[in-house]
């Protein structure tokens, strides 16, 4: 069985004929965000995180057609973005292997909208679902604060 | 000569591409025309296969190849990713009639796409012969069942293997006469310890694709620590020539260990080989859990002997390793739990005695994880020391001060190296201080049901594997004087390219963004043995060292060439070559340039390094713990590691590697943990079953370094990777002791063992 589904992808507009059970995470890879990872099967890593009608989700556990009439962006949208909270990864040299860093920030940028002023526990819990396996999080922490503090001497 | 670039927190050359998610891993990068292959696994620990019914399977549409055991080649070969002749046994095929584990392979399945290769996978009917299998590993030597039967296991260097009786290897090796010293000690210690096997949980799993190109070559895409190696295994296990084979390593998502081992690139490599067709295979996280390579289980048994003046006299470790189905790295890591734990303390003892012996098991093979043996070995080693000192009732960092290895000890239990560059009493000292130790020992109860307690551990890990690993780097001038670096040795985001980078720019009194570093292909890059027994920076940084001089001669001859005057009147300082008679000089640009042009200079070198030493870093860690006295509960507070690796070359990166060493152990410590069912089903199967640390998990991680001077290492640098993940285990179960009085002396320390450990006292 084909569905058909309409959406956009990094605000790019697309009309497609897919499986009922493809995942989001497949299929977006399957149209080249290659950013989009998958670590586990269990919403368990935070990796394929995207952003879903401007809310972070785990697209290994969202079926494609969830995105029917509506946006998503991968990281392959918000390049600039990715470019600045990276550059504060890169500072500490806490992207490490790089697999995780994409979904990483993709939460971190979702968190930077979401969160006013957020304190350094509701910044840990916010992040809470997005493992790392090389930094012990520790770096990673470094350059989150620096990057929420830029932000906010830069306003 | 200047460090500029050497310990300076450069950015990762690939740092910007790797946080913008480009795609630059294995199966971003992948053909898309791909086969997708995938493998029946036996959900049995220990059968013969009587039949394997393919034909339904093989109709279903976009069905490629589907392979048995009796399609695949009968030389049998290690999977260990290891220095040929490997200490590995060749006890695998690549798919074999009988299956040793639950997870073992029965066939391989490559079709068009995902969805019909699963499909596929179930219509495949296979019939078992269940045999029963050897699932303890204690009691796994001189079992009735014989794990490896077959007439043509065999291994390359023999250290005492007896398959027959299920074991892989056993010996010992002793110093004076241990039992004797060890019975005259005033105060002795024997207890027994159990590690468990853990995963490494990378975040990439494991994977690699395969094609044939336009010189009929199998070449191979790998995420693999070890590419020279994995070249190796797969023309053994394919029965071809290593000059057929091409591995090329792209950006990898972390190893630690577990991809020294060639886990999964036979699986497209046999269906490229046979179907002339491209294949990837991409394990799920299931997988990646139940049939991969993870540490050792170990039972090691600990005996030390003090004198009256506490004086450590004598020391005995008894290592039983499981080496689970395959002897994959067996032979290698169980004696890491003798030298790397006996020389912290031995140097002014009189006897010590190290006994080993590896067994095998209807479980998942073992392989290597960050440490190697060591950890293992340290966990019981440090605890022992710790029980020791309560014994005594003295403090355990006191009795650690009197005994540790100072800079200058000979090291007998350490291939009779001597500690050249040892900073590990100054790291003691500074730990404590870190987390005001004398103030906080043993601990504090804050009064509402809860109680704060320190605890201590020292560690020492190696750098490389003397006189085996090798290392090698080209560096080549190209126009306008920039440098192409080509390396052997495996950046999985430990960031060694750029390390290596560093080193070479001051070598070469260049800016870093000068070098250009090439990651590894077999058939470019020089030779290294791969990035493992934490030998990158030592042993390939000297490498750079030595390649850097050789270049810079040959530069200073061609710019002399040019002045006119003889290479020893000319002097090269990393932008021209000077005439040191009359100040003329020579740009490196118009050198560069001119080398491409009606020019007999070849600007390029290709140097070797190997090293007949493995000097030891080494570590103190420090923990801070709150307990819950009525659950057993634990909050880590305040985690400070002091760290010798010599010169730190990158400080970031070296911290970096620290805290994320120390995460790791933390979780080896209080959680992880493979577990399987009665019938040998793996219940650890994924992030669900198998916690590694969250961010919420972990407390404050403090750290800082002390370095010594290594004179063999590159600036004075000695190795850190594999040091850092250590002292978790032991400082942790020391805390729980200084807070509640037991020892636990099986991991993980969960709260129930905690709790149960209170109420049974």
């Amino acid at each position: 069985m084909i569905m058909e589904i309409s959406l956009w992808l990094n605000n790019v507009f697309i009309k497609d004929n897919i499986a009922p059970d493809t995942l989001l995470l497949d299929y977006v890879r399957s149209k080249g965000c290659y950013s989009v990872k998958r670590g586990c099967e269990t919403s368990n890593c935070g990796l394929c995180t995207v952003i879903l009608e401007g809310k972070p989700v785990l697209s290994c556990s969202t079926l494609a057609v969830r995105a029917n009439g509506k946006h998503v962006i991968t990281m392959e949208g918000l390049q600039e973005e990715a470019a600045e909270v990276g550059g504060f990864l890169a500072d500490q040299g806490s992207e490490q292997c790089g697999f995780c860093s994409p979904g990483f920030i993709m939460n971190v940028i979702s968190m930077s909208k979401e969160l006013k002023d957020p304190t350094l526990e509701e910044v840990k819990g916010y992040l809470a679902g997005n493992l790392c396996r090389c930094t012990g999080y520790q770096s990673q922490l470094r350059a989150v604060l620096n990057y929420l503090n830029a932000k906010k001497e830069a306003k | 000569m200047k460090m500029n670039a050497v310990n300076a927190s450069i950015r990762k050359k690939d740092a910007m591409a790797l946080v913008t998610g480009k795609p630059v891993y294995t199966d971003d990068i992948a053909p898309k025309d791909c086969l997708v292959v995938k493998v029946l696994r036996s959900p049995y620990a220990h059968a013969m296969i009587k039949e394997v019914k393919i034909d339904a399977a093989l109709k279903v549409p976009g069905i490629e190849c589907i392979l048995t055991y009796e399609d695949v080649p009968k030389t049998r070969f290690t999977i260990a990713g290891q220095t040929y002749p490997e200490l590995s046994p060749y006890d695998r095929l690549i798919l074999e009639q009988r299956v040793r584990f639950v997870g073992d392979g029965v066939a391989i399945i490559a079709g068009k796409d995902e969805s019909s290769v699963l499909k596929a996978m179930k219509l495949i009917k296979v019939s078992y012969e269940v045999l029963e299998p050897v699932l303890d590993f204690t009691k796994a030597k001189d079992h009735k069942v014989v794990v490896h039967p077959e007439e043509d296991w065999k291994v390359l260097i023999p250290l005492g293997p007896d398959k027959n009786r299920n074991i892989v290897c056993h010996g010992t090796e002793e110093q004076g006469n241990f039992e004797e010293e060890y019975a005259k000690c005033k105060y002795v210690i024997d207890e027994t310890y159990h590690t468990k096997a853990n995963q490494q949980a990378m975040m990439e799993t494991f994977r690699a694709y395969t094609y044939m190109d336009a010189y009929g070559r199998l070449n191979v895409v790998a995420s693999t620590q070890v590419p020279f190696h994995v070249r190796k295994t797969l023309a053994t296990a394919l029965e071809t020539k290593k000059s057929n084979i091409r591995v090329v390593k792209p950006r990898i998502g972390g190893g630690f260990g577990a991809k020294q081992t060639v886990v999964a690139e036979i699986y497209p490599a046999i269906v490229t080989w046979l179907t002339g067709k491209p294949a990837k295979i991409i394990y799920t996280r299931e997988e990646s859990q139940i049939a991969s390579s993870p540490r050792h289980e170990m039972q090691i048994r600990v005996r030390i002997g003090a004198d009256e003046k506490g004086k450590i006299q004598a020391m005995g470790i008894n290592t039983l390793s499981n080496a689970g189905a395959f002897g994959d790295h067996t032979p290698t890591t169980i004696g890491l739990s003798g030298t790397k734990t006996l020389p912290i303390y031995t140097s002014n003892a009189k006897a010590y005695k190290f006994e080993y012996e590896a067994v095998y098991t209807n479980q998942m093979a073992a392989g290597a994880y960050r440490g190697y043996g060591a950890t293992q070995g340290l966990f019981a080693v440090e605890s022992a020391i710790n029980e020791l000192a309560a014994k005594m009732n003295i403090d355990p960092t006191i009795l650690r001060e009197k005994n540790i290895v100072k800079e200058g000890d000979f090291m007998s239990a350490y291939h009779g190296e001597t500690a050249n560059s040892c900073a590990l009493d100054r790291c003691l000292e500074k730990a404590k201080e870190m987390i005001d130790w004398d103030n906080k020992y043993p601990c504090k109860d804050l009064g509402n049901g809860k109680v704060r307690s320190v605890g201590i551990a020292v560690a020492m890990q190696g750098s490389c594997i003397n006189d085996v690993d090798v290392a090698s780097v080209s560096i080549k001038i190209s126009d306008d004087g920039f440098y192409n670096m080509n390396i052997g040795a495996t950046d999985m985001g430990t960031g060694c390219d750029t390390i290596l980078a560093q080193i070479a720019a001051d070598c070469l009194d260049t800016d870093v963004n000068n070098i250009i570093v090439s990651g590894v292909d077999t058939d470019i890059s020089p030779y290294d043995s791969g990035s493992y027994a934490s030998s990158t920076t030592y042993l390939t940084g000297m490498a750079t060292i030595k390649t850097c001089e050789e270049l810079r001669e040959k530069i200073t001859a061609a710019g002399a060439d040019m002045l006119g005057c003889k290479p020893e009147e000319a002097e090269f300082d990393g932008n021209s070559v000077i005439n040191l008679t009359n100040h003329k000089s020579i740009s490196l640009i118009d050198i560069a340039n001119n080398s491409m042009c009606g020019s007999n200079h070849t600007l390029e070198a290709c140097v070797k390094h190997t090293s007949p030493v493995s000097p030891p870093p080494y570590m103190a860690g420090a923990v801070e713990v709150e307990i819950d006295k009525e659950t057993g509960h634990l909050d880590i507070i305040d985690y400070v590691a002091v760290v010798d690796c010599g010169t730190v070359i990158n400080p970031n990166l070296a911290r970096v590697q620290t805290e994320g060493g120390l995460v790791q152990g933390i979780g080896m410590a209080l959680y992880e943990d493979v577990v399987y069912g009665k019938d040998g089903t793996c219940y650890s199967n994924s992030f669900m079953q198998y916690k590694i640390p969250s961010r919420l998990d972990v407390g404050q991680i403090r750290v800082a370094f002390e370095s010594s001077y290594e004179p063999t290492g590159p600036f004075g640098a000695k190795s850190i990777g594999e040091l850092v993940i250590n002292t978790p285990s032991p400082a942790l179960a020391n805390a729980v002791y200084n807070a509640t009085r037991v020892n636990v002396r099986t991991l993980p320390i969960t709260s129930e063992k905690i709790i149960m450990g209170m109420l049974n006292k």
